[in-house]
């Protein structure tokens, strides 16, 4: 199996393998791979990947899917352009 | 800011079967959609829906939405809709933040109603980024509301409703229908729908999945592979089928953002497709009128989605000041509803989630 084609988050371009390559260093929480990979934090913001990464996550820990922590869900949910948000007159 | 009473997220079959009852009770009503058109899913649902007569068995997807958005039009003076306007953040000071168009600007509510839905879930394998490869429900969108096919020859993943159903419409569409792969020892939806489809001459493949997909800039073929009961794959089992169009079509995930960001409690349950809000019996959330109803309380069908969003618009109106004149009389019929729809085989996994949920059946 080849882990550099296939891609779990696609917004972020992140594949199994990057994946992978985290949790072997040590990195075994949701949070702690969104800041490393960026994975989840793209237009979808997690939506599509987030169980995939989950998965990954649970499996290499032995856990249960349901028992891995789940990400932190932030404003906004998809892309906003700046100057929309900057450059308008209400409050 | 813009004050509001009653906001309601979302126009699908809950959302707007919650404007309704709210709207009937007297409540002043806001549904934001993010599409264009009202009806969420129903749009492209071409089908005849099963289930009872309450909810609309044997009518067409479309012409349910059609139905649902008529009833709305005695309401008018109280009812206010936002299209194409994607509720983009959601606090505990009950506001929303919105974006229209160019447009940023926030409403503040006195009770809200989360009926966002639920998106396709995806699968890793080889190679899953090449054009070609679609969800099955994208693939109903192109189909069924944009008049496109997604290919000339198709192979179905996944044997739930959505995947039957979807690969008799891309029949009906004139596409070939290869094969339907299902990682289970069972077909998941009804066997009505899948009989229909092996009459067809549609092979049906369990215990099968995709392992890998080929093709230099779009898809060409793919390779399926054999599981084990532990869904590992059988090497040796492996066989490939020309494709140039793949649907992935195993399962739903809740819309759930706007409820997790504004700390909501939630709680991850397999069984109803990932993280839902936890509620009491009248679908409000750990935030006080704050309830949700539909797919992001869990995947269910349409029919209970719409029970749901009476249940959870009956109990916002009555928690604004706003009782229905019939409120006895329609919860008890609401809920009967939602238990009716949930018995036999097919509830089952809904029961199990609902149940480890925390919550009494």
């Amino acid at each position: 199996m080849n882990k550099k084609d296939i891609i779990i988050c696609r917004c972020e371009d992140v594949t199994l393998e990057d994946v992978h390559n985290c949790l072997k260093d040590g990195y075994t929480t949701f949070e702690e791979l969104k800041r490393i990979l960026r994975v989840g934090m793209g237009p979808c913001q997690g939506q599509t990947c987030s169980i995939l990464v989950q998965r990954e996550i649970a499996k290499f820990l032995g856990k249960k899917i349901e028992d891995v922590k789940t990400h932190k869900t932030r404003p906004l949910i998809t892309g906003v352009v700046l100057e929309d948000i900057a450059g308008n007159d209400n409050d | 800011m813009v004050k509001r009473d009653l906001i309601i997220v979302g126009a699908g079959p809950a959302g707007l079967s919650a404007a309704k009852v709210a709207l009937e009770a007297g409540l002043t009503v806001t549904i934001i959609e993010r599409a264009a058109i009202l009806g969420g899913q129903l749009t492209k649902q071409t089908h005849k829906f099963f289930g009872s007569k309450e909810e609309y068995a044997k009518t067409r997807g479309i012409d349910i939405a059609s139905i649902l958005i008529d009833e709305l039009k005695n309401y008018e003076k109280r009812l206010e809709i936002l299209k194409e306007a994607t509720v983009v953040g959601m606090y505990k000071d009950y506001v929303l933040t919105i974006y229209q168009g160019n447009e940023y600007f926030k409403y503040q509510a006195k009770a809200i109603i989360i009926a966002t839905g639920a998106s396709e879930k995806v699968l890793a394998f080889e190679n899953n980024d090449l054009p070609g490869i679609y969800g099955a429900g994208a693939v109903q969108t192109l189909m069924n509301l944009y008049g496109i096919v997604p290919g000339n020859e198709v192979v179905m993943v996944g044997s739930g409703n959505i995947g039957l159903i979807v690969s008799y419409q891309l029949i009906q569409a004139g596409v070939k229908v290869k094969a339907l792969l299902e990682a289970a020892s069972n077909i998941g939806g009804y066997l009505v729908h899948a009989a229909k489809l092996v009459r067809l001459g549609v092979p049906i493949y369990t215990k099968t999945s995709v392992k890998k997909a080929f093709g230099d800039k779009q898809l060409e073929k793919i390779e399926t592979v054999k599981l084990d009961e532990n869904w590992q794959y059988i090497e040796g089992t492996e066989e490939i089928i020309n494709c140039d169009a793949l649907c992935i079509s195993v399962g739903l995930t809740p819309l759930h953002q706007l409820l997790s960001m504004a700390e909501v409690d939630m709680i991850y349950i397999s069984e109803l497709g990932g993280l839902i809000p936890k509620k009491t019996p009248d679908y409000e959330t750990s935030m006080p009128r704050v309830y949700a109803c539909g797919d992001v309380t869990g995947i269910e069908e349409a029919s209970s989605a719409m029970v749901e969003g009476k249940i959870a618009g009956l109990m916002a109106a009555r928690d604004l000041g706003h009782r229905h004149k019939k409120f006895n009389e329609l919860e008890k019929q609401f809920k009967d509803q939602l238990q009716n729809l949930r018995q036999g085989p097919s509830g089952v996994k809904i029961r199990l989630g609902l149940q480890k949920a925390g919550e009494e059946l």
